[in-house]
């Protein structure tokens, strides 16, 4: 009888036959070998064009912080207005990529590639609303957002070229914002006015902090409505919402308890922390 | 608008969906049962007695997709037809092992690899997003790769049962589903980590094929994979 080893232990000669077998029977004019690489197209396909919307987002994400960054200097420039108007022709460039997106999609089911740009949006929808906020004390409308997500695409251009040709074929092409997108855009954008509202009292504004806390009440008992219904990511950042709201209501508290005894350059550091507005010989509300 | 009058517009959109979900819910829960009771019919092949019945098992089992064709007319009536990915996280698990038990089903008859579109034929769902309710091509290669798991023990139970050729032939098939799988280009998602599962269904059967042929138990396989 001769010695078998177990077979569990493959000897390297064993698995390097093995593995030469293997590649041999792949017949490369086998019709499995043939399907395969149709799967191969397929997703690679898919894979490309996913690829190209994170690009996207990833570059409208950034642009959109730039403009929040910007929209942040409103309130220690005497000149509002110059401020605003460079905030819309930013914005007027991420609409711009926001149109590229609409035209990787053409024709595509959007949620299957929803992931490659959420954040992206969620972004926009943060800048947008802000510079709404500032100009008109209000919130944005999803309806509002949406539209100005329409574009024009021209298929073929008229042949002479004149200016007063109409281009032939010209096609609207429009992205939507979903409601859950434009939820988790507001919800970030609650980060930024609680850091408005704190430096808007550095800069010795006094009435902001009241508006923007009625306002961000307002946005905090929307949330509190909508509870766990929304997308998962809504209840995890209505944790930070409640915090903005806090900073808020005691930035205001301490403006209407102290502020006529701090000198102005002096408030700022009056909100640096949560801590200092409670002051426990002043009795605690 | 006000910003209680959006906040109550964005309640009723996300109202509306939770509603459309549950619907979903129900029905997805009816075709894991229907799944079940197929896979049911089927594993019972591994059993020494069962290799005999192979043929009738098939025959049950295609008579119990007639159910699931009936669910799956059912669940596309659930949401609008363009919406299909926007809801496909709550059925994917269920389609990818029908895929599954279609492709074991078509291997135990004709020992071949079913195709995309026998699938979509089986389960009566198209296989092209634009004409509706579609089979993805992922979860059709996930339901490849739960059948190479389930050949490869398949082929350990064949020998306990006393069929030393078949597993000789499930390792030609399986070699050739590996060669077709690195053909593709995959991100690092659920589907890579099911494919890096066959390398060692690959493995198993390659050892029983081994254990087979040191010890004269198995003739040659044949090359007969265009079956």
């Amino acid at each position: 009888q001769p010695f078998l080893p177990p077979s569990g232990e493959g000897c390297p000669r064993k698995n390097a036959d093995a593995v030469q077998d293997r590649d041999a029977s792949a017949n490369p004019s086998s019709p499995i070998i043939a399907v395969f690489k149709v799967f191969q197209q397929e997703l690679d396909t898919k894979h490309d064009k996913y690829e190209r919307l994170v690009k996207i987002s990833r570059d409208v994400t950034i642009e959109s912080k730039r403009t929040i960054f910007l929209l942040h200097r409103v309130t220690s420039v005497p000149n509002a207005e110059d401020i605003l108007n460079e905030a819309d022709v930013k914005l007027d460039a991420v609409r711009q990529k926001i149109g590229l997106i609409a035209e990787e999609l053409r024709g595509e089911d959007i949620y299957q590639f929803h992931r490659a740009f959420t954040a992206g949006i969620q972004e926009y929808v943060e800048a947008v609303s802000f510079l709404h906020y500032i100009r008109h004390r209000s919130l944005i409308s999803l309806e509002e957002i949406n539209a100005r997500l329409v574009f024009m695409r021209t298929e073929k251009v008229d042949p002479k070229g004149s200016d007063e040709a109409l281009p032939l074929g010209a096609q609207v092409l429009t992205f939507h914002v979903t409601p859950s997108d434009y939820l988790l855009g507001v919800a970030d954008l609650t980060g930024e006015l609680m850091r408005m509202c704190i430096s808007s009292v550095g800069n010795g504004d006094i009435d902001t902090p009241f508006q923007l806390s009625q306002f961000l009440r307002q946005i905090h008992d929307g949330f509190s409505y909508i509870g766990n219904t929304g997308p998962y990511e809504v209840s995890k950042k209505l944790h930070t919402l409640r915090q903005s709201l806090g900073k808020v209501e005691d930035a205001c508290y301490a403006l209407r308890v102290r502020g006529s005894e701090i000198p102005k350059h002096m408030l700022a550091d009056v909100f640096s922390s949560r801590t200092t507005l409670l002051d426990p010989e002043e009795g605690v509300v | 608008m006000s910003v209680t009058e959006m906040f109550s517009y964005i309640q009723g959109f996300l109202s509306a969906d939770q509603d459309v979900r549950e619907d979903i819910r129900k029905v997805v829960q009816i075709l894991e049962q229907n799944a079940r009771e197929i896979l049911t019919v089927l594993q019972s092949v591994h059993q020494p007695s069962g290799f005999k019945e192979i043929p009738s098992k098939c025959a049950r089992a295609r008579e119990l997709f007639c159910t699931v064709r009936t669910q799956l007319a059912d669940l596309k009536t659930k949401f609008p037809v363009e919406q299909y990915y926007r809801f496909h996280e709550h059925w994917r698990f269920v389609l990818q092992r029908l895929a599954f038990l279609s492709a074991f089903v078509v291997y135990l008859e004709s020992e071949t690899l079913v195709t995309r579109e026998e699938v979509a034929q089986i389960l009566g769902i198209e296989v092209v997003r634009e004409k509706g309710f579609h089979l993805d091509v992922e979860d059709y290669l996930a339901g490849v790769l739960i059948m190479a798991s389930e050949l490869s023990r398949l082929a350990v139970n064949s020998v306990t049962a006393g069929d030393y050729s078949r597993p000789l032939r499930i390792s030609n098939f399986i070699n050739e589903l590996d060669s077709g799988f690195r053909l593709l280009n995959l991100k690092n998602d659920p589907l890579r980590k099911r494919y890096d599962g066959l390398k060692y269904d690959v493995k198993k059967i390659e050892e029983v094929v081994y254990d087979l042929s040191i010890r004269g138990l198995a003739k040659e396989p044949e090359s007969g994979v265009d079956k």
